[in-house]
């Protein structure tokens, strides 16, 4: 047992360190750090950085162009880009519908689609869940009904994450109708740009743009776009939902959050005092902190564990429940932090270079529209609910 | 960086749980409960005899492991709910002898604690200081001697130890400083209250007036302040995993009676509400055995990164804190989901719930450690 980073991994730390100290643009990392705006160029921008580096993809094995780290190593990885503020991974392509196209595709689909994750010429964007199917994916509507060499697709997907950027989206529909509501469902990898497929934004709690509607009419979508046997779509998904084990603890970013929180409660005046000096304001702090080391050591010990040839099995119901009431905790008390100042709507503000009033906007305007924003964790990528009906099912045996 | 455990530890923490199953299951341990003392001399032999005594001693002296060891031994002292002076005698008072004692001392107690016959309690905490480390007790100099006045409060296992150490304040020509004394439990002076402990252990409380002590009884030389720090310290982290344990066998226990329960015509395990309460259980005792594998961890590397003190303090603290929340929380639902079997004595869960709430109530409970915490960001802010 040691807590400690090898050498090894201290070096390869440096290396990432010193590649972000140079490549990383100021303004993006200021822009991601202050929970403003970004840009499609700002994420796609860094992807190709990261390229360049063969980094873009930095959970791929080398057969397919990744940089075959160690589970620690990306774990570093993820830590020391997140620290800077740099754009987050497209997780859609790289991190989604990649493992899946490694694991079930075919070789033309893998030659075809993988060097263009890789690059970033495709961005992906994720087709699953439905107004009527949502923690109960299985029941979804949208079907694909086979004419010759093509599908035709007729549905409607929400809560669609970035579709409005992407060029590819990955969707479930259903080929069959016959048994179980999970045998009858196919993974179709489909161009954003086929005919019959519009989007509608859906305006969110914030005021922010970040998911959408989509419908798609007659999308024509040719066979060879099928990932793996036509009726086995359920069985990719569940596994492209379980590949990710320790991502979704959101690690990284809730303990640069953690440090920011510190850094606006060191600022905030409270009466002429910094708002630290409050012993019930700071608990608070402290009661999180210990929370977000309890998920970092389990984390750790889940990486250990997968170097060491283990299946930590279902585990990742628990880092999810856990890191996603973290990253909720963090972004309430940086709200509250602010005090009144949490009330103004300044939605200008959010946009880089702002420099208007009320004074100071530039830094506190963003914090309570995140508040309300980061309510999703607990609901996104299966609730919370649905984990512990997981954990209590296949870990507990109930 | 990697926290597997290797082989070795694997097959250790095997034995001593083969050994608990066989020779220390619920009925036996009712039987120690009965006892006078409160726990059985006999087991401690056998502990003896399978070389759970020695483990995490220096090897000079017959030591067995290290501290990964002890961790993995204190989880199944708490999935046994074992009633011996396991955590005083081998976690708290062998280690500060190590630590702290000089070469001759080490020589004459720690191949004794390996053998079974040495049994040690720590007497450091006082009534006034509640969980701080205050010292009032104190050691006057008297020619070649040394005379104990004080009073020691909740002594863990102090009711059946062989020999007390015990923590006085004195003051020499460089100033004042933090001493630890080995004190006989029956000297001319010592007066002990014995008594049990809500969860079935024993504990005294200790007066001393005008013990006279020879010089050599003083535990090594110098100001003990930093060596009692850690020895608390790594108290809180065998403490911790004895929890971890304890929470495990908690939620093991309460699936098993919620599958066996049936109400409504079925078993109450089906039921989403208590699924869901076994699930966040299950959460925190996940994370609190990686909190309880951070605090050995710290404790472990002060001797290579003694600089590194402020961090161990702080990851100890919070490793604390975790754990006795968790163990509250663990305790607090297995009663619950237990329904009015939860209150009977004749079921394990009750006695896991006290032995888990006692545990968040030494060496500083949740409140206690967070308030450590809390501070240390305030320094790091000012810094």
């Amino acid at each position: 047992m040691d807590l400690e980073y090898s050498a090894t991994e201290k070096l390869f730390r440096d290396d990432i360190r010193a590649f972000i100290g140079q490549n990383l643009s100021r303004d993006v990392a200021a822009k991601v750090l202050g929970h403003k705006r970004l840009s499609r160029e700002d994420i796609i921008g860094w992807h190709r950085v990261l390229h360049t580096r063969g980094w873009s993809a930095p959970t791929w094995p080398r057969e397919f162009g990744g940089p075959g780290w160690t589970a620690v190593q990306q774990h570093i990885f993820d830590e020391e880009c997140t620290a800077a503020g740099a754009p987050p991974v497209i997780a859609f392509g790289v991190r989604m519908v990649a493992p899946v196209i490694m694991k079930y595709g075919s070789a033309a689909q893998q030659q075809f689609f993988l060097p263009r994750i890789l690059s970033g010429e495709h961005w992906w964007c994720q087709g699953y869940t439905e107004p009527g199917a949502g923690s109960d994916l299985a029941s979804l509507k949208t079907t694909a009904v086979r004419r010759g060499d093509t599908y035709v697709v007729n549905g409607q997907k929400t809560w669609n994450t970035l579709g409005h950027f992407a060029d590819w989206i990955f969707c479930l529909a259903r080929t069959s109708s016959e048994g179980r509501s999970q045998e009858g469902i196919s993974f179709l990898l489909i161009d954003m740009k086929s005919k019959g497929i519009s989007l509608r934004p859906i305006a969110l709690i914030d005021g922010e743009y970040e998911v959408n509607e989509v419908w798609l009419d007659d999308v024509e979508v040719p066979v060879t776009q099928r990932v793996g046997e036509e009726n086995k779509g359920w069985t990719y998904a569940k596994y492209l939902l379980t590949h990710e084990r320790v991502n979704i603890a959101r690690l990284g970013e809730s303990k640069r959050e953690l440090r920011s929180l510190k850094a606006i409660a060191a600022r905030v005046s409270n009466d002429g005092r910094p708002l630290i000096e409050d012993v019930r304001f700071r608990d608070a702090i402290a009661a999180l902190e210990i929370e977000l080391r309890a998920l970092e050591y389990t984390v750790l010990g889940v990486l250990s564990a997968e170097a060491a040839g283990r299946d930590p099995g279902a585990i990742s119901s628990a880092l999810k429940i856990s890191g996603s009431e973290i990253q909720q905790t963090l972004s309430e008390l940086k709200m509250r932090a602010l005090g009144p100042r949490a009330l103004p709507h300044v939605p200008e503000a959010l946009d880089a270079g702002w420099q208007g009033e009320p004074g100071g906007a530039e830094w506190w305007a963003a914090l309570s529209g995140r508040y309300f924003n980061m309510r999703k964790t607990s609901i996104y990528s299966g609730s919370n609910e649905i984990q512990r009906n997981i954990i209590s099912h296949r870990l507990l045996g109930l | 960086m990697q926290f597997e455990f290797n082989d070795d530890q694997l097959a250790l923490q095997d034995s001593v749980r083969r050994f608990f199953t066989e020779r220390y299951d619920f009925e036996t341990r009712r039987g120690c409960l009965a006892e006078p003392a409160g726990s059985s001399d006999e087991i401690w032999q056998a502990f003896a005899e399978q070389g759970f005594l020695s483990i995490g001693l220096p090897e000079a002296h017959g030591g067995i492991g290290g501290a990964t060891e002890l961790m993995l031994t204190m989880e199944e002292i708490g999935r046994a709910l074992v009633l011996e002076p396991y955590l005083s005698t081998v976690a708290l008072c062998a280690p500060l002898v190590a630590d702290h004692g000089t070469e001759a001392q080490q020589a004459d107690l720690l191949p004794r604690v390996a053998a079974g016959s040495l049994k040690l309690a720590l007497a450091h905490g006082e009534a006034e200081a509640r969980y701080a480390s205050t010292v009032h007790t104190e050691a006057r100099r008297e020619g070649e001697s040394y005379v104990l006045n004080g009073a020691k409060t909740t002594v863990l296992d102090g009711a059946v130890a062989d020999l007390l150490l015990v923590s006085a304040q004195m003051k020499d020509r460089a100033g004042k400083l933090l001493a630890v004394f080995q004190v006989d439990p029956n000297a001319p002076g010592v007066r002990l209250v014995r008594y049990r402990t809500q969860d079935g252990r024993s504990a005294a409380d200790v007066f001393f007036k005008d013990v006279n002590l020879p010089a050599s009884q003083m535990l090594g030389v110098g100001d003990a302040t930093a060596a009692l720090e850690r020895a608390v310290q790594r108290g809180i982290a065998a403490l911790c995993a004895e929890a971890v344990g304890a929470m495990e066998a908690t939620n093991a226990t309460t699936i098993e009676y919620t599958k066996s329960r049936k109400q409504f015509g079925q078993p109450i395990g089906r039921f989403q509400a208590l699924q869901h309460r076994m699930a966040d259980m299950f959460v925190q005792a996940t994370q609190a055995r990686s909190m309880s594998i951070l605090a050995t961890g710290r404790c472990a590397a002060h001797a290579a990164e003694p600089g590194d003190s402020a961090l161990r303090r702080r990851d100890v603290s919070m490793a604390k804190c975790y754990v006795g929340k968790a163990a509250r929380f663990v305790g607090q639902q297995a009663v619950q989901l237990h329904g009015g079997m939860g209150m009977a004595d004749e079921l394990a869960v009750s006695h896991y719930f006290k032995r888990l709430t006692m545990i968040d109530m030494t060496f500083g409970d949740s409140t206690h450690h967070l308030a450590a915490v809390s501070d240390a960001i305030l320094l790091e802010s000012q810094t």
